[in-house]
């Protein structure tokens, strides 16, 4: 089985599996790591998402063979070393943005990818950011807000 | 709530000297100033449900070695906040920080049973339980000590975890009174309970600790459950529901994919379990693709599903009847109509999962089941083996919104682990099987006929419901766990007629002197459960899009037309505050607001709904603007997981309402992932704004699926007063607008 060299939240991990596991998979299975969700495995929900090079990609359909020296950022990487949550992080908690939170992570770090680009985005861009991103349980309007308070923090 | 203040606030601030709001605890922490207890009062109502069962303190709640509390409840965290909920009302009862207050859910042997967590009960049977429970302990605390400490009881303070003589300032930690000893006192009425008004945690905003752990990627589902060794396993279902295994290529999936450990062949049962999770999905998929199965029973055809309905139906049960709705109809106008809803899936973000470790004598499961003890039940059958050697973990799933597909999950994983012994066998369901094989919320007709008197007040009423079983839910019948139907000699499911609700809410709770209720039970082609406000959602539908058709008839405001038929204030206060709610709006060419009330099982909360939309003209398409919630639920305990219950339901349902069904052939089910099955999106989601009544003397009552209902009938009555087209047939696409 081939050997893969990864940058996962700024560290270096040797993962060695089938050259179409899919990331989430390395993400959870290899390297323990919860912030990616398995809800769909064909990129329709956006739970599994994950940072490559700072955009928001779905993890279940990205296999390992094409990740290459990539900088992958899970949603345990957007915490500083000292426990410091990232912003939009931060803002989910105040705002209460979250019922069983299961999409929780696709809509952070869909909304970090969001910000590192247009870190200013109105309310029609971040919806439509968080378009492919689906919630069961009806907590939209608690993330949107949540990603106003974000875009206020920073 | 009948609850009788022996001792009023009045005179307990008298004692005092001074004035105090509440308990304060920081003046207790700074040694400056003495703690104020709050003034208690006598609860001699009932007890709940819960307590029949599990009557003594210690079942409920336990006094660690440090002085903190763990409380037991029987209830499942599935997104809904029940265990912050639970956690104020023991800190309040025992003036407690809250973070000293643990809360342990649903485990066998260890918790409560509390049946299933569902029917929005958690909050009116464990969150009330527990607070009879802590109230009793802190009676129980202050008897004890007052004999240690030798003194009288109003001579003692009691708080976070002490308890102290105000004379001789000498105090005991809640350890040391109990000297290792629990609580095993039954709590009896009355029950003397922290009077609402000195409350400090209920009723309040209490944020949820859960939320911090989940943006840290902490393990917080059953997803993220790993064993040291822990193997994976997927299951590979049938073609249809009555498909049974001809044959299948094993030889094959070895050399096709790498990790087999095992795969598990029992009748038309089949599992693979793998070294690692991937290699499970790829071994799912080949199995799949390499098996031959029968052709299943073919299902009917989708445009005829209420034909059908009709056609297999037994003959009706009469559930309501008052006065003589057939003798007020003779000669009369009659109004009718007939609305109709699909199936409709739970459609959890987050597919099944269980967990099994078999070790030789005990079976233990982790599964985020909404009923452990019950589905304990199932699985003894279903595997031939003694309850009491089977241990279940509850742990949090995704939202699940009713009787899903995580029983089954756990089923598979026993049925894998005991084949593969002192090994965790974690099975993951893909999304096309959540999609395909949940118990899908079964489709509904409602026919409503009504009269109007001379007066313009509905003087009879006739409801006639169609309706499969709103509840498969697990127990001893080993038939409900999907696994138990395929193994050699399968369990067939016992049907269970209406259990469940079917007629829920199908009697207006509005003042009709003749009204009658019939009920038409099916036992329809598809697997079907308990999926939110169960048959609420359809007769509420149909009874609030009808109340506009009859007020319009009437010639009188719709909101006017309901509180007219009501007597009920709090049923009045909820349309009146959405009406104030919505008093500044305007509405523009294409636009409309509708409103929709209900009263919960017609016992429990109170709910009035008003949605806005804008309707365009050349496609149908009908974009919600606006929502807006009156809601009265009694007592609140969380304030903002009460809102955000009632925000989010109001959102499912409008997703329900306007795009949602099962959609099939004859020979398959063919919405098989989000893409054909659709749910709302975000730049489909409105704002909502929600408007809580608070009332701490009204018995408090769950929420949940309160929203769901009134929702469909508001977004329908909006659309009508928008374009004009009044649509009876849910989902309400852009087709049916345009063709109606």
């Amino acid at each position: 089985m081939p050997t893969y060299h990864l940058n996962v939240n700024g560290s270096q991990k040797k993962v060695e599996t089938e050259a179409d596991t899919p990331m989430l998979y390395v993400l959870r299975d290899y390297l323990e790591l919860n912030g990616p969700k398995f809800g769909c495995g064909i990129a329709q929900c956006g739970s599994c998402n994950i940072l490559i090079n700072g955009r928001a990609t779905n993890s279940c359909i990205l296999p390992i063979s094409s990740i290459g020296d990539a900088e992958i950022t899970t949603l345990e990487g957007l915490t500083t070393n000292k426990g410091k949550l990232n912003a939009v992080q931060q803002a989910f908690v105040d705002e209460q943005a979250a019922q069983c939170g299961y999409c929780l992570n696709g809509m952070v770090m869909t909304a970090v990818g969001l910000l590192s680009t247009n870190p200013n985005p109105n309310e029609t861009e971040i919806k439509t950011a968080l378009q492919a991103n689906l919630c069961r349980c009806g907590t939209h309007t608690r993330i949107i807000q949540a990603i106003k308070t974000a875009v206020k923090s920073l | 709530m009948t609850a009788v203040p022996i001792r009023t606030r009045r005179k307990f601030l008298k004692d005092l000297g001074y004035i105090s709001v509440g308990f304060t605890l920081l003046g207790a922490c700074s040694g400056v100033e003495e703690p104020v207890m709050a003034a208690r009062m006598d609860y001699n109502g009932k007890l709940p449900g819960s307590m029949g069962r599990a009557k003594t303190v210690n079942a409920w709640l336990q006094i660690l070695e440090d002085g903190s509390i763990r409380v037991l409840s029987g209830k499942v965290e599935l997104g809904q906040g029940i265990r912050t909920a639970i956690q104020q009302v023991a800190a309040e009862e025992l003036d407690m920080d809250l973070e000293r207050v643990q809360v342990h859910l649903a485990e066998t042997g260890v918790t409560p049973n509390e049946g299933y967590t569902g029917a929005s009960a958690s909050i009116q049977n464990s969150a009330m339980s527990v607070r009879y429970a802590a109230a009793t302990a802190r009676q129980e605390l202050l008897t004890l000590a007052s004999k240690k400490l030798n003194t009288v009881v109003d001579d003692l303070l009691l708080y976070n975890g002490i308890v102290k003589s105000k004379k001789s300032k000498e105090s005991l930690t809640f350890a040391e009174i109990l000297e290792g000893v629990q609580i095993e006192t039954e709590v009896i009425l009355p029950v003397h309970i922290k009077d609402y008004r000195e409350y400090r945690y209920v009723g309040k905003a209490i944020p949820r600790t859960d939320i911090s752990d989940m943006v840290r990627g902490k393990a917080v589902y059953i997803q993220d459950l790993r064993f040291p060794g822990m193997l994976h396993a997927r299951v590979v279902r049938p073609p249809g529901y009555t498909s049974q295994l001809i044959s299948l290529d094993e030889t094959g999936l070895k050399t096709e994919v790498s990790g087999i450990i095992k795969t598990v062949i029992k009748g038309s049962f089949v599992g693979v379990i793998t070294e690692r999770e991937y290699q499970a999905v790829k071994a799912e998929q080949f199995l799949r693709n390499h098996s031959i199965w029968t052709v299943p029973v073919p299902f009917p055809k989708s445009e005829n599903l209420y034909a059908h309905i009709k056609l297999i139906a037994s003959p009706p049960e009469t559930v309501k009847n008052e006065g003589d709705v057939a003798a007020v109809f003779e000669g009369a106008e009659i109004f009718k109509a007939t609305y109709t809803k699909p199936y409709i899936k739970h459609a959890s973000m987050g597919p099944a999962c269980g967990i099994a470790m078999f070790d030789g004598a005990i079976l233990y499961v982790w599964s985020h089941s909404q009923g452990i003890y019950p589905m304990r039940e199932a699985l003894a059958t279903m595997l031939s083996m003694d309850a009491d050697n089977i241990h279940i973990t509850a742990v949090p799933g995704a939202g699940c919104f009713g009787h899903s597909t995580a029983d089954d999950a756990a089923a598979d994983a026993a049925l894998l682990a005991l084949e593969h012994p002192n090994t965790h066998v974690r099975v993951q369901w893909s999304r096309q099987d959540e999609h395909l094989w949940d118990p899908y919320g079964p489709a509904m007709i409602t026919e409503l006929e009504a009269s109007l008197d001379k007066n313009n007040k509905i003087n009879s009423w006739k409801t006639e419901v169609w309706t499969d079983s709103h509840s498969t839910r697990p127990n001893k019948d080993a038939g409900t766990v999907l696994a138990a139907r395929y193994l050699e000699n399968p369990y067939q499911m016992n049907s269970r007629g209406y259990l469940g609700g079917g007629h829920r809410n199908a009697d207006p709770y509005y003042s009709i002197p003749n009204m009658t209720v019939n009920a038409h039970y099916y036992d329809g082609p598809f697997r079907t459960s308990s999926l939110r406000s169960l048959g609420s959602f359809a007769n509420i539908f149909a009874m609030e899009s009808f109340m506009d058709v009859l007020a319009e008839k009437a010639g009188q405001d719709p909101l006017e037309f309901r509180i007219n038929h009501l007597e009920d204030e709090r049923a009045i206060s909820v349309i009146q505050k959405v009406q104030a709610l919505t008093s500044e709006q305007n509405t523009e060419d294409g636009e409309g607001i509708g409103f929709a009330f209900m009263r919960y099982k017609n016992t429990d909360a109170y709910i009035a709904v008003a949605a806005k939309v804008a309707v365009d003209k050349n496609n149908g398409e009908a974009g919600l603007i606006r929502m807006w919630a009156a809601v009265d639920v009694g007592e609140v305990i969380n304030m903002d997981g009460l809102t955000n219950q009632i925000e989010g339901g109001m959102i499912q349902s409008a997703s329900w309402t306007l795009k949602e069904q099962v959609t099939f052939n004859t020979t398959e089910i063919t919405s098989t992932d989000w893409m054909k099955y659709p749910i709302l999106k975000f730049s489909e989601v409105p704002e909502v704004e929600v408007a809580i009544i608070n009332r701490p003397t009204e018995d408090a009552k769950g929420a949940g699926e309160v929203p769901v209902p009134p929702t469909a009938a508001a977004i329908a009555n909006a659309i009508y007063n928008a374009c004009g087209k009044r649509i009876y047939d849910l989902p309400i696409t852009p087709e049916k607008i345009l063709n109606a």
